[in-house]
């Protein structure tokens, strides 16, 4: 570790500052909490609030995994496991099982958390009615008064002109009855994952807002009785794992449209794949095509 | 001479460490109300407890105010805390953090948040002479199925938590053992 930093760069006030609004984020589970967020050493919009929350956490014992959309290999992830590497002499790992923190920039790993993991999340946008209403006075008073009528407006809308909720990320969800949340941008096929035993903390750096769910936190996407809440993915399996259970990114693959589909989580897929586990296009499948 | 050096001893040696192994402790206390965790490092002043104080130096400084109530508020605890800490010292009214034993408590004095800012509510470290997770049963989020502490009363928390999303939150020490009970539990007899 380079000692020009602080432990984990944060200077300790601004750590007890980001540790009490965590704590009362968790007891009250969905309601966010204003923090005095600083200037991070990367720009807004690349998770400078995960990172925040991220720094107040870490211990010197955890061992930490990055992931973004899902991916330990993308240019986010990588440099912020750097980050921390550099700043906290953590240990790092892409297994999910290794890790005791997690960031994520909009997915949840497809492997269930322990009671010891905790999932740090990147959010861009904390206020799930802001699209709806931009003043945040206006906001504050509706959650305050818990006058949620325009998201269901909002959800209704997209049946009478899709046929079906088209919100399909961001999906807004109530914890314990009280708040509406937004669980930041990560597909609606993660939403029922959110009831989880880890805990789950939320950072959102540019607008200066943290929010929480202890374990075991009720946590349910707004649907209508006739419109069911339906955590969809792409109707096909992994073609390196064979998975049909995971959420699945779509690549395309030539100028003619051809595409494939594979695991959005790259250490789930790897991890399957290591375990026998094969897919249409998989290394072991062409090989017996062309035998 | 003896009086100064109490004041000056009983902080961190190495605060960034310890504060995030102390925190890690506090967060995991608030997210499982009822579970117990150990904390050390912080040492004040008689009747503070470790717990206690490592939680103020963990979470505690000038922009926080605290409130010492009973047998806690004692002029070495102010040498402590302006010395280790420098939380202004307050009446329980405009409290953001008080410490003391349960009975020595002002309940309905402290600040309980607001509709519309919820999280300004003060955080309640209640000094007891031992945890065990015996009596009041406990459910709510972080509670899987029930849980169980030996709060010092019960109509109270069931009163508190009535009042969700406001509302106090609170810390329970007794010697390193660290436990917390947050707004949003539901307690029963």
């Amino acid at each position: 570790m380079s000692q020009d930093y602080n432990f984990a760069y944060l200077d300790e006030q601004t750590k007890r500052m980001i540790r009490r609004a965590i704590l009362k984020g968790l007891a009250i589970p969905g309601y966010q909490v204003p923090f005095a967020s600083r200037e991070m050493p990367m720009p807004y919009g690349w998770g400078t609030g995960g990172v925040q929350v991220s720094a107040a956490t870490l211990t010197p014992d955890d061992t930490m995994k990055v992931i973004d959309q899902g991916a330990d290999d993308t240019t986010n992830a990588v440099s912020i496991r750097k980050f921390f590497q550099k700043t906290a002499d953590i240990d790092v790992t892409e297994e999910t099982s290794k890790a005791t923190v997690i960031q994520t920039r909009h997915r949840i790993p497809e492997e269930d958390l322990r009671e010891d993991q905790i999932l740090v999340y990147q959010v861009p946008i904390p206020e799930p009615l802001r699209f709806l209403e931009p003043r945040e006075t206006e906001t504050r008073k509706m959650h305050a008064l818990e006058e949620y009528g325009l998201m269901h407006v909002k959800l209704y809308e997209d049946i009478a002109r899709h046929g079906n909720i088209a919100t399909a990320y961001a999906y807004p969800v109530k914890v314990e009855g009280r708040y509406v949340m937004d669980p930041s941008p990560i597909p609606k096929f993660d939403n029922p994952k959110m009831e989880m035993a880890g805990i789950q903390l939320f950072g959102a750096g540019r607008e200066q807002r943290i929010y929480a769910l202890p374990p075991y936190t009720q946590v349910v996407s707004l649907d209508f009785d006739d419109h069911p809440f339906d955590p969809s993915k792409a109707d096909a399996p992994c073609d390196l794992c064979g998975a049909t259970h995971t959420y699945l990114d779509e690549v395309i693959m030539d100028d003619a449209g051809t595409a494939m589909f594979v695991c959005s989580d790259t250490d789930y897929c790897r991890s399957r794949r290591e375990a026998g586990h094969t897919g249409a296009q998989s290394a072991a499948q062409l090989h017996e095509v062309n035998a | 001479m003896a009086f100064e050096m109490q004041a000056l001893q009983g902080g961190f040696d190495d605060p960034p460490r310890q504060a995030s192994f102390a925190f890690r402790a506090a967060m995991m206390a608030m997210a499982r109300p009822g579970d117990i965790q150990h904390i050390h490092g912080g040492a004040a002043p008689a009747p503070c407890s470790a717990a206690a104080a490592t939680l103020l130096l963990t979470l505690c400084d000038r922009e926080t105010p605290l409130c010492l109530v009973g047998n806690h508020d004692t002029d070495a605890m102010r040498d402590w805390v302006n010395f280790h800490i420098g939380a202004p010292i307050v009446s329980a009214c405009d409290a953001q953090f008080v410490l003391g034993r349960w009975t020595a408590v002002p309940l309905s004095d402290l600040p309980i948040g607001t509709p519309d800012y919820p999280d300004r509510s003060a955080t309640v470290i209640v000094e007891m002479d031992e945890l065990s997770q015996t009596g009041a049963g406990l459910s709510g989020p972080g509670i899987k199925d029930r849980a169980s502490l030996n709060l010092p009363d019960i109509a109270f928390f069931q009163d508190n938590n009535a009042l969700f999303p406001l509302g106090l939150d609170f810390y329970f020490c007794a010697g390193d053992q660290l436990a917390a009970l947050p707004r949003s539990t539901k307690v029963e007899g």
